[in-house]
């Protein structure tokens, strides 16, 4: 490739910390003690969907070794969304559970103790007295007429601007459907998967004698989850100070706040260090998972194998709470189109909620989901209308000054030179006419590449 | 009962930084009074070598050596804003800011070096930490002199900041017409698998991808990010849920002993292009490549096993048991 040589960068120097990682010398969270550190264990709701009646906590408050209880009472700002940085509305999550209960799991109220044993065994002698409602698990049921409102402002799903779904219009699909040779459709859904980071969540909080809260975290973001930290206990974000920075892998997993806010709760409440790390268990069945989605294709495709019209139905499962799939579908709705020129275009992206553990960010979620559907719909028309596998592609790949359906001109596109790579890579001949197409060969466009 | 070879293929676009733009990250940069420079960053390294390219980067435009280049992340109360690691975005953000940084930092490096060298700042040459006059390399003078001329003899400080912002877009709630991404990385997959009609399990015999990702700081750990996508993805596609009978709550998995994924004996044969059209806004040309890794490898295996036995299973995780039910069905309607 033409790319002029630089001196350090793109050498392929050796990682600073490998060495620190492969031999367990990499200090994590868990490998920070304080004299004096109290351990915390959460109390869940054992079933997806409830009414909160009553909260016992005067067994777990006499175990011998338990210092504090800590529930909603005991939190600042209990309500909060994260993504309220970035303006998303309204607060939709409780830190600690109090009136009702939203999925299996959810937090309601804090052990804090000497030992991590004895907050987990005081742990279960909290009473709770919750009425069992049914839940609503299932997508295409929540945003049926028959299901019950689950959130507070009355349905199933967020509302975009005044609309339950994020909308993508471009051309005049409905015309171009009526036009097109064959019309081909296909359904795509993914099941909930887990982050799997070797290193599950952890927290230690220290209070110091000015003050201030020390924070040792093992979030994506340290700002992000400062500032949001600093919403939910009602502080200046100054009274904290976040250390961080080294993660044993995050996945998106590491962004949802959900145990910094409580774990400094529970040290400014005992004025004690506090360390609060998750078992496997909590990181698999209550931490955020990815999305499930489901989507549905319906493109009309010539005799020649040009796409000229795409409509998307997609439904992404939020679980029980915002977290970041707000904004997880709208970069979903940007990508259902596919790296593709297809001038009518329809996507409706609905983000729903349900009674399960809440969804959120994970590596490329919105993206994942749309490219894993367009690739395999790709196929399905190459298939039906007989036309070679790489041929479909390449000649819909987008080119370069070509309009996107969100009304934005392509640029340093290579999608097509990646095909071409690939092709060779594994020793397949391509024929001539597709080996001489590029990104640049659209004619309204100037040469990117030069 | 057989098994049967299927291939297929998958082309991807990925989009670099958050979505919608909005999302600022800073750096500052100062010199220690022996020539190291420390890059101060709230930033996080999950594991995919922030700190190495940060420091490459960071040596690259100072005109320092790698060595002399400290990088310090995740610090609230020494380092400024970032949004996070997230979104294919640090390399692209971190890296623009750190550059911004660095040619601050050089420049009162140069003009200090100018002072004690005589010689307009313009006239200097800066290469891996020595500084000589063009035209002239007798007349020469190195980053450790001039730090301590400095710090001691000057009073002047060498250090710089740098901030990179894609500026939020806005986005039409009628059209969705926006501005979502700051460039897009491509790659194309091509999988072929092994899938066995009796007990339907699909074995991913080798996995092949053409990626472009802008300017690579680091060839080892682009390839690094390859291999292990390609499992994440192989791993998405055929064995994850933690709900295996999605939307119903049963068997909802609690360890690794149920929820299985990939060990040494699943990897299949992985191989891996790597092409450089640098990006117009990147460091150095940089696109994102951190998340994108994993989302090739999933159609291009679904498509490798319809090719294989002509059925789709378009509902993750590929269960042998999706496959079998898929195959009964297929032949209850042939015959």
């Amino acid at each position: 490739m033409g790319v002029k040589q630089l001196g350090i960068v793109g050498q392929s120097v050796k990682r600073r910390d490998g060495i620190g990682h492969v031999t367990g010398q990499t200090q994590y969270v868990d490998d920070v003690f304080y004299p004096g550190m109290l351990w915390l264990k959460m109390v869940r709701s054992p079933i997806s969907r409830g009414i909160i009646h009553r909260i016992d906590t005067s067994k777990a408050e006499a175990f011998p070794g338990v210092v504090a209880v800590v529930t909603a009472k005991d939190v600042p700002n209990n309500w909060y969304t994260i993504l309220c940085l970035i303006g998303v509305e309204p607060n939709d999550e409780p830190v600690l559970a109090h009136e009702e209960v939203m999925y299996m799991g959810e937090p309601i109220c804090a052990i804090v103790a000497e030992t991590e044993a004895i907050a987990a065994e005081a742990a279960g002698l909290v009473k709770l007295d919750i009425e069992e409602l049914p839940p609503v698990l299932d997508m295409e049921f929540a945003i049926s007429p028959d299901a019950p409102a689950i959130k507070k402002w009355g349905n199933n799903t967020f509302m975009y601007d005044g609309y339950n779904h994020r909308k993508l219009r471009f051309g005049d699909f409905e015309k171009a459907i009526q036009q097109a040779d064959h019309v081909i459709e296909g359904d795509y859904s993914l099941s909930p998967i887990e982050h799997a980071p070797i290193e599950t969540h952890c927290c230690v909080v220290k209070p110091e004698p000015d003050g201030r809260l020390t924070v040792h975290s093992n979030t994506q973001a340290l700002y992000f989850t400062m500032d949001n930290t600093a919403i939910i206990l009602q502080v200046p974000s100054q009274r904290l100070h976040m250390i961080g920075g080294t993660v044993g892998g995050g996945f998106g997993g590491k962004v949802d706040v959900i145990t910094e806010p409580i774990t400094c709760i529970a040290a400014m409440k005992t004025g004690r260090p506090v360390k609060w790390r998750w078992t496997r268990e909590e990181e698999m069945r209550k931490s955020s998972t990815r999305a499930g989605v489901k989507m549905h294709y319906t493109d009309g495709v010539m005799n020649d194998g040009r796409i000229i019209a795409r409509k998307v139905r997609s439904l992404e499962d939020a679980g029980a709470y915002h977290r970041h799939s707000p904004y997880g579908v709208q970069k979903h709705m940007a990508n259902l189109p596919g790296p593709y020129t297809i001038p009518n275009v329809w996507v409706d992206a609905y983000c729903v909620y349900t009674n399960r553990q809440p969804s959120s960010a994970m590596r490329g979620f919105g993206v994942t989901e749309a490219t894993f559907a367009v690739e395999c719909q790709m196929e399905r028309i190459a298939r039906t209308i007989g036309i070679d596998s790489w041929e479909i592609r390449l000649i819909n790949a987008y080119r370069n000054g070509q309009m996107r359906p969100v009304q934005k001109v392509v640029e340093d596109a290579t999608l097509i030179e990646t095909i071409q790579a690939a092709a060779e890579l594994i020793g397949y001949e391509l024929p001539a006419h597709l080996k001489a197409m590029s990104s640049d060969d659209y004619a309204g466009n100037g040469g990117h590449h030069g | 009962m057989a098994k049967h070879y299927g291939r297929g293929i998958a082309a991807v676009n990925y989009p670099t930084g958050m979505n919608l733009g909005g999302d600022p990250t800073q750096a500052l940069i100062f010199c220690q009074p022996t020539g190291g420079f420390s890059v101060k960053l709230a930033s996080t390294d999950l594991g995919q070598g922030l700190k190495t390219v940060i420091a490459q980067i960071a040596a690259e435009t100072l005109g320092v050596p790698f060595d002399s280049v400290i990088v310090d992340t995740g610090d609230t109360d020494s380092a400024p804003h970032c949004m996070g690691t997230f979104a294919s975005r640090a390399t692209h953000r971190v890296g623009n800011a750190v550059i911004m940084a660095a040619n601050e930092a050089r420049k009162a490096l140069m003009d200090v070096a100018a002072d004690e060298m005589e010689a307009a700042p313009e006239d200097l040459v800066l290469e891996n930490g020595e500084i000589y006059v063009k035209g002239a390399p007798e007349r020469k003078t190195n980053v450790f002199n001039v730090a301590l001329a400095a710090h001691f003899k000057y009073g002047k400080t060498i250090s710089g900041r740098g901030i990179y912002l894609k500026q939020k877009s806005s986005l039409d709630p009628e059209t969705g017409a926006c501005d979502p991404d700051s460039t897009e990385a491509h790659a194309t997959t091509v999988a072929e698998v092994e899938v066995d009609d009796e007990t339907g399990e699909v074995k991913v015999l080798r996995l092949a991808s053409a990626y472009e990702v802008g300017r690579q700081i680091n060839p080892e750990m682009v390839k690094g990010q390859i291999v292990s996508g390609a499992v994440m993805g192989m791993s998405h596609a055929l064995m994850e849920t933690v709900f295996p009978y999605y939307p119903a709550l049963d068997h909802h998995t609690y360890s690794f002993g149920e929820y299985i994924i990939p060990t040494a004996l699943d990897i299949p044969e992985i191989e891996s292009v790597v092409l450089e059209y640098p990006s117009s806004n990147g460091p150095y040309g940089v696109k994102g490549v951190g998340e994108m890794t994993a989302n090739s490898p999933i159609p291009a295996i679904v498509n490798a096993i319809y090719d294989a036995v002509g059925v789709w299973v378009t509902d993750l995780p590929v269960t042998p048991e999706k496959v079998l039910r898929a195959l009964e069905e297929k032949s209850l309607e042939t015959h």
